[in-house]
């Protein structure tokens, strides 16, 4: 596992990139690399995180434009293969966007950029994302989102429900999403997609340290 | 080649909220606009394109519009094509 290493991934807008960086290496000493959107090589790396920010100007809509990156394309494989990748708020969109999770995310109902610490329960923890809270159900993290409500047909939710996709739900829904999804992943669970922001809670220095284990779950097979 | 221009428009599909077109149509209101039933808001995108025909053109907008233009999962669209 020494050589375990992170693909972060960098798109003109990327701007939490190095914290999620920050976190990996200097709270859970896991190695990383910054993947620059043009590369398609992701031989080297073991997981991808797609972190948030604002890919291309969030131009079009959130995450529509970074879909065609040579990274992007090169993720079908990588997701296949059973590799684990993290889509963090723009992250997510981008997965939405891109058709690795199902839904889409956009403008929140109050119209408003929404900055907050939010409490959330843990509905799953298929693939092992969530698995620290057996004891403690219930997780704060930040959000700090303007396009975070996630929408999704009736069918769609449905099949979300049955296969245990919804990783987290907010518990007061801050944002107006269909049924408080916060997080969810793919039917084989090496794909997260979440609004909250686990990097930013990895000390207890700056308010907690709920997001640890989500990022260490990078590292799982 | 003939060339075309294309308006597309995107509009957010009925059953999803548009919390824009509602405080659009607060501010309206408050203009001393009266009889506003809804506003809803969308995109319009113009493109000049080249092709052999128009339904050869018709086929790249499509695909334009279904991959790219539209995100399917919230927004419709639709759009109209005048030969220049």
């Amino acid at each position: 596992m020494d050589n375990f290493t992170v693909g972060v991934v960098v798109f003109p807008g990327s701007n939490c990139d190095r914290d999620v960086s920050w976190a990996l290496e200097g709270c859970l000493d896991i190695r990383t690399k910054y993947l620059w959107h043009e590369s398609s090589d992701l031989s080297d790396v073991d997981a991808i995180v797609l972190p948030g920010g604002f890919s291309y100007g969030d131009y079009l809509r959130c995450g529509a434009i970074a879909r065609f990156s040579s990274l992007i394309n090169a993720l079908d494989e990588f997701v296949k293969s059973g590799k684990r990748v993290l889509g963090i708020c723009n992250g997510f969109q981008i997965l939405t966007e891109s058709g690795f999770l199902p839904g889409a995310l956009i403008a929140n109902k109050n119209l408003n950029f929404i900055c907050d610490d939010v409490e959330l329960d843990i509905v799953s923890s298929k693939g092992g994302w969530f698995n620290n809270v057996d004891e403690k159900q219930t997780i704060k993290l930040p959000i700090a989102h303007g396009e975070g409500r996630y929408h999704c047909d009736s069918d769609t939710l449905k099949k979300l429900v049955d296969n245990e996709l919804i990783a987290l739900r907010y518990k007061n829904n801050p944002n107006g999403s269909s049924f408080d999804i916060a997080g969810i992943t793919n039917e084989k669970g090496n794909v997260l997609g979440l609004m909250p922001h686990p990097e930013r809670a990895c000390d207890e220095t700056i308010g907690g340290t709920d997001g640890l284990f989500t990022l260490k779950s990078l590292i799982l097979k | 080649m003939d060339q075309f221009a294309v308006k597309v428009f995107v509009r957010l599909r009925p059953s999803v909220l548009d919390p824009a077109g509602e405080a659009t149509k607060s501010a309206s209101i408050k203009l001393g606009a009266e009889g506003i039933k809804t506003l809803r808001i969308g995109k319009m995108i113009e493109v000049k394109i080249e092709g052999n025909g128009e339904n050869e053109v018709r086929e790249k907008i499509d695909l334009l519009c279904d991959r790219l233009f539209a995100n399917t999962v919230i927004e419709d669209y639709e759009y109209s094509l005048e030969k220049l």
